[in-house]
């Protein structure tokens, strides 16, 4: 992409001025934003030879998923607990001795292999990652195997049971205070250092060698330019100068705010875009009828330039 | 300017069927597994994925359609991992772990294996011989809330090797605590503490050797010795060799961290961690089958010789499983 230039149009008003400089500072911001984004996405090429643009989750997503399937785990045990408990409670004070028990094992079971079960399933994901949209996949590319699902949450023990079991731990003198505190430091690193590295492994996933990346399923939605039902649009005609006054990342937020945004803000944005362009509002006029037509002409206008290898990333880029 | 003439509309409407039915099968396949698909689908699904694939890199020089790029990027992603995933079903998965990798990472894992156990059984003799010395030292290993300690009656210590009276409420319980017992944290923490070039595992071994050798020499100092080996072993025979596979497998992912040859150390310590992997779900597999051992069979069965018989063709059994040479069946994926 062509390193956008900004034009300086010299003023005499100083308010239009400061919301120039404002303009120019969000921009700023918002390029910030876009290499930050970059920085997440891991190429993957397929034997095919083409790129999948693979995004490596967060850190705070990958905790959100782990509390979510932390709470599950819990859930699942209170409920099974429960279950086991109406279910001896009719034998007496032995029945509560089979229960407790019984009761054991299950929470062994869910400790152990709540994670494992979900990850070597097909969706690669237990249900907390499912939910935002994560899923384990094997670094190289290659395929995903059990041993690997085995290895990453063997590791989990370490990263996470041990200084959870470290913080309740109750310290009985000065000494036994020390030594938890220095147990906490040192698990506190495996606990943390998905935040230090560059791709947010955990130690299970530098061990096991995966990565957990963030794929959720999107639907296809109907094309804003589409003939059908949207045929209201087709009256309008643009000239180029009045389609040269934005670029794709104006292009992209039209796109959203046709998509998803409400009457009272596409009838603010099409004013904006009328008053930037300098057209008129004509007597029955549309809003939306009209942005549709502004975005399927902006959109052809741009397309065929990035098809000449012209790509205006936006309004402040002016190609040269 | 015509929207009909719109190149990525063209593009999109053309391809767009083929995308539905893409996502449909890896949709089907995703819930229900490869075996909901049709054969006509499974035909057709490695060309539907390759147009997706195709689809997405024209799509991206071409379309500027935030939806039509972010649809294709997570569907394309999505029949990757299909298609190249792994296509084993769990079951077969399974069986093939008991019929030939679970041996065989045990038996190739040997020299890691021996370390661990002269780390567990080196700690256990020193303490043992410190402890016959003087008695004192026990107390530097324990704390005195076990009442099984050198001031104990033989009496109140011969009472703990056998039961009298069990019903399947104590036997239950018995197995329950032994899973969440000492001896699990540990196999589980010298896996989980290898990468530290072994050292902590290494540690945790000793230290549990220690506290089982003092324990020993306690008995064997009354002149329990014979009966305590029988309680011990009937169930220790299996839950000390998952201990020693547990530390083993630590070893390799320290070994491999430490000496990565010619590989570089990330990929490394990925090999090792997927070997290990195999060892250490063996060896919670063994901690389970031990705290069913101790908590039924030893509160059944309290005669000596029985006890050192099951003790014995355990460790038959284990030694003949994992290292009896065997015949390499073909790799199948």
């Amino acid at each position: 992409m062509a390193r956008p230039s900004i034009t300086k149009k010299g003023g005499p008003d100083a308010a239009s001025g400061d919301a120039r400089r404002e303009a120019i500072r969000r921009r700023e911001l918002r390029l910030k934003e876009q290499a930050r984004q970059a920085r997440r996405v891991r190429p993957l090429i397929t034997p095919e030879g083409a790129a999948l643009n693979l995004k490596i989750a967060t850190a705070s997503e990958r905790a959100g998923a782990f509390l979510l399937d932390f709470a599950l785990q819990i859930m699942a045990i209170i409920a099974s607990v429960w279950i086991i408990a109406l279910a001896f409670s009719s034998m007496g004070f032995e029945g509560w001795v089979i229960a407790g028990s019984v009761s054991a094992v299950v929470v062994f079971l869910l400790r152990n292999f709540y994670f494992i079960f979900f990850e070597i399933g097909r969706k690669a994901a237990t249900p907390g990652k499912r939910a935002l949209g994560l899923r384990v996949a094997a670094r190289n590319g290659g395929r995903l195997t059990a041993n690997a699902v085995l290895a990453r949450n063997f590791m989990r023990e370490l990263e996470v049971f041990l200084p959870l079991s470290l913080l309740l731990m109750t310290a009985e003198d000065e000494v036994s205070g020390w030594i938890r505190l220095l147990g906490i430091a040192w698990t506190g690193v495996f606990a943390l250092f998905p935040l230090f590295n560059r791709d947010k492994l955990r130690v299970g996933d530098l061990i096991a060698g995966t990565i957990v990346i963030h794929a959720p399923r999107t639907k296809l939605k109907q094309d804003i330019t589409s003939p059908t039902p949207f045929s209201r649009g087709s009256t309008y005609q643009f000239t180029e100068a009045e389609l040269d006054t934005y670029g794709i990342h104006e292009l992209h937020v039209l796109e959203d705010v046709l998509r998803q945004s409400t009457k009272e803000i596409k009838a603010r944005v099409a004013e904006r875009i009328r008053s930037k362009i300098g057209r008129e509002k004509g007597e029955s006029e549309d809003d939306v009828a009209f942005l549709e037509a502004y975005y399927a002409a902006l959109r052809a206008r741009l397309e065929q330039k990035m098809l000449f290898g012209e790509r205006k990333a936006d309004k402040f880029d002016t190609g040269n | 300017m015509n929207d009909r003439v719109m190149k990525s509309y063209r593009f999109r409407e053309e391809r767009q069927d083929d995308w539905a039915r893409l996502d449909q099968i890896v949709t089907r396949a995703e819930k229900r597994g490869v075996r909901a698909l049709s054969d006509e689908e499974m035909t057709t699904l490695p060309a539907l994925y390759r147009q997706a694939v195709s689809s997405l890199s024209m799509a991206r020089s071409i379309s500027l359609d935030q939806n039509v790029l972010a649809y294709l990027e997570t569907l394309c992603a999505r029949a990757y991992f299909f298609v190249y995933g792994t296509r084993v079903s769990i079951g077969r998965r399974i069986a093939q772990y008991f019929r030939r990798d679970w041996p065989a990472s045990v038996s190739a894992a040997l020299w890691p294996t021996v370390l661990a156990a002269l780390c567990l059984f080196g700690g256990a003799a020193l303490a043992f011989f410190l402890c016959m010395q003087d008695m004192e030292w026990y107390w530097t290993f324990h704390q005195g809330w076990d009442s099984r300690n050198p001031d104990a009656s033989v009496e109140h210590l011969r009472e703990t090797l056998y039961t009298e009276d069990t019903d399947i409420a104590d036997m239950l319980a018995a197995f329950a605590a032994q899973l969440f017992s000492h001896n699990s944290g540990i196999a589980i923490f010298a896996f989980a503490l290898g990468f530290c070039f072994g050292m902590p595992t290494a540690i945790l071994l000793i230290y549990n050797g220690v506290y089982l050798g003092s324990f020993y020499a306690v008995f064997w100092d009354k002149g329990l010795g014979f009966e305590l080996t029988g309680w011990l072993l009937i169930h220790g025979v299996t839950e000390l060799f998952a201990i020693v596979l547990a530390g083993a497998a630590g070893f390799m992912i320290g070994g491999a961290v430490a000496f990565p040859g010619t590989k570089s150390r990330m990929q490394s310590m990925r090999d090792a961690g997927n070997e290990a992997a195999l060892v250490i779900i063996g060896a919670v597999l063994m901690l389970f089958i031990a705290a069913l051992l101790e908590g039924f069979g030893r509160q059944l069965i309290n005669s000596d010789v029985t006890r050192y018989v099951i003790a014995v063709s355990t460790l038959a059994f284990w030694l003949a499983y994992f290292y009896w040479p065997r015949q390499r069946p073909e790799e199948t994926p």
